[in-house]
């Protein structure tokens, strides 16, 4: 059936295919533009002008950060290294659970009637955020690290689980139908033939979801769930601004370390 | 004994007729070719005795070996699919694993299903595949990722996992038109000699009638969905061709192909087609 198709598209002259082109961009434009200008007052966009006459109460507010306080940095360290931890068994979790349920959102899959319950689930997981599921859980296993393992863990579950979906929609079905004329199983065709087609994008998708999980494991800390961001909210609560810049200049050179990291992991995998 | 038997079989893609009531028998260890200009329902047909694609209701029925594999656009038996092996234009190996995976992937449909499943292939069948190797004549790229290979080893890799399949059929899907003509005499020689020693009973697809002439005794030629000649290749001269497809029998013929270098008719008959193609 893709052959049919894929030669009828040949055969179609070019002009009228940049033409239908051009019709479907102008509307999406005209969608773009009309969702932009309704918008714009419910946003409070026009307030745009106060970062400019009110700049001075935000260089005020900043000028608190200006000297970073690194006296307690033992400490600090100790709990970004918590607050990697979770991120790190947040990701993993997800990952596992994204490649099943990954796969059988896939459109050239799945039958309709597994793949549309699972996405509704994943868009159930990804709809809500982490701080919402952290409160819950913290309800549920008390306060601490592991409510914020299970908020990451449920919401990066939903997010991979689409992000992968969307790379086995993207394969090269051949080598899948070559694999199925051998006699293997359906399982099988997925392990041998979709699987080594998606693992270099799988694995770029996870890792920069650990990265993001690393900046909202911080922000975790918030509402009690462990780690360096809970340590920064107190100390911002507490007016104490150079800890706090302390504890941020971390957090930043952690993220950026993890991107380097998670670079030199891709390249020898990939 | 007749080891394809399709009859009656039609299918059709919304208004396109890709297959129009074709019936043909192959006899086991026959090396048939099958020829037709693009979009003749070649590669429709392959892909119905390969068992990918079933046909419309009614009466098309396929057996293999007397065995029904589908009937009124219904398949009958699943899994049991490694009697009929496949070779594709493009190869279709998975690039990203190493060529030995690749062929040993041919052997999944006779290793036990958790072994498979987990890749624990054991010694037996490593030694399998890499004979398979040797046999089509590389050896030496066993542990390369495939996608390195050119397309005329990838080609003989794909034969290779086919042999390791043990098929008693073997269908290809126009194996040799995105090689240069030097691999693809070494492709079809691979074929012909796995005709003769292993009495496996193959259909190739073609696109040119010279390779049909010089390989295969037997050629069925498809128009438009339909098998308009089937006998002796010997009989498809130039004359006959342009009577079976008028100005069209132009994209399947090419001056008889001399033992030395190729390339340079193939390059014109490539030019003589792409005029002809907006028509």
């Amino acid at each position: 059936m893709g052959d049919l198709t894929l030669a009828a598209a040949k055969v179609e002259p070019k002009s009228a295919m940049q033409g239908r082109g051009g019709y479907r961009n102008s509307i999406v434009l005209i969608v773009l533009v009309a969702a932009l200008t309704l918008s714009w007052a419910p946003a409070e966009m026009s307030r745009w002008t106060y970062l400019f006459t009110d700049a001075g109460n935000m260089a005020q507010y900043a000028s608190g950060f200006l000297r970073p306080d690194f006296s307690d940095w033992r400490y600090y360290l100790e709990e970004i290294v918590v607050t990697i931890q979770i991120a790190l068994w947040g990701t993993f979790l997800a990952v596992v659970l994204s490649v099943p349920f990954g796969i059988l959102s896939a459109t050239n899959m799945a039958p309709w009637w597994i793949r549309h319950p699972v996405r509704r689930l994943m868009d159930f997981f990804r709809a809500i955020h982490e701080v919402v599921f952290a409160v819950l859980f913290v309800v549920a296993v008390g306060l601490g690290p592991f409510a914020g393992v299970m908020a990451l863990f449920i919401h990066t579950t939903g997010i991979l689980a689409k992000l992968f979906s969307e790379a086995v929609e993207a394969i090269d079905p051949r080598p899948v139908e070559a694999i199925r004329t051998t006699g293997a199983s359906r399982v099988q065709q997925v392990i041998f033939g979709v699987i080594p087609q998606v693992l270099p994008l799988w694995i770029s998708f996870s890792l920069y979801r650990l990265e993001s999980n690393i900046r909202s494991a911080t922000v975790l800390g918030l509402i009690g769930a462990g780690g360096i961001g809970q340590v920064m909210f107190e100390t911002i609560r507490g007016f104490y601004y150079s800890q706090a810049a302390a504890i941020l200049i971390i957090v930043v050179l952690t993220v950026t370390l993890m991107d380097l990291v998670s670079q030199k992991l891709r390249k020898l995998v990939i | 004994m007749i080891a394809v038997a399709v009859s009656n079989l039609s299918k059709s893609y919304g208004n396109t007729c890709a297959l129009k009531d074709v019936s043909l028998t192959l006899a086991r260890g026959e090396m048939v070719a099958l020829i037709g200009a693009s979009g003749s329902g070649k590669s429709t047909l392959i892909r119905h005795i390969a068992g990918l694609e079933a046909g419309d209701g009614g009466a098309g029925r396929i057996e293999i070996f007397g065995e029904l594999t589908q009937s009124a656009g219904r398949f009958l038996r699943r899994g049991k699919r490694s009697r009929v092996a496949v070779i594709f234009q493009q190869f279709n190996l998975v690039g990203r694993l190493s060529v030995l995976m690749n062929v040993l992937i041919g052997h999944l449909g006779r290793t036990p299903r958790w072994r498979g499943t987990l890749g624990l292939f054991n010694r037996a069948e490593k030694a399998k595949a890499h004979k398979a190797l040797e046999r089509v004549g590389i050896p030496q790229v066993a542990a390369q990722r495939s996608s390195t290979l050119s397309g005329g080893q990838q080609q003989r890799a794909a034969i290779a996992r086919t042999l390791v399949q043990e098929a008693e059929i073997l269908i290809a899907d126009e194996p040799i038109s995105a090689l240069d003509p030097s691999a693809a005499r070494r492709v079809m020689d691979v074929l012909a000699d796995i005709n003769a020693k292993d009495d496996i009973t193959i259909l190739v697809s073609l696109h040119q009638v010279e390779y049909a002439r010089r390989y295969c005794r037997r050629t069925i030629a498809m128009r438009d969905g339909a098998i308009v000649y089937d006998g002796p290749s010997s009989a498809l001269s130039p004359d006959f061709l342009a009577e079976l497809y008028g100005a069209a029998s132009e994209e399947l013929v090419l001056p008889d192909i001399p033992a030395g270098d190729q390339t340079a008719p193939l390059a014109e008959s490539r030019k003589r087609r792409a005029t002809l193609l907006p028509a």
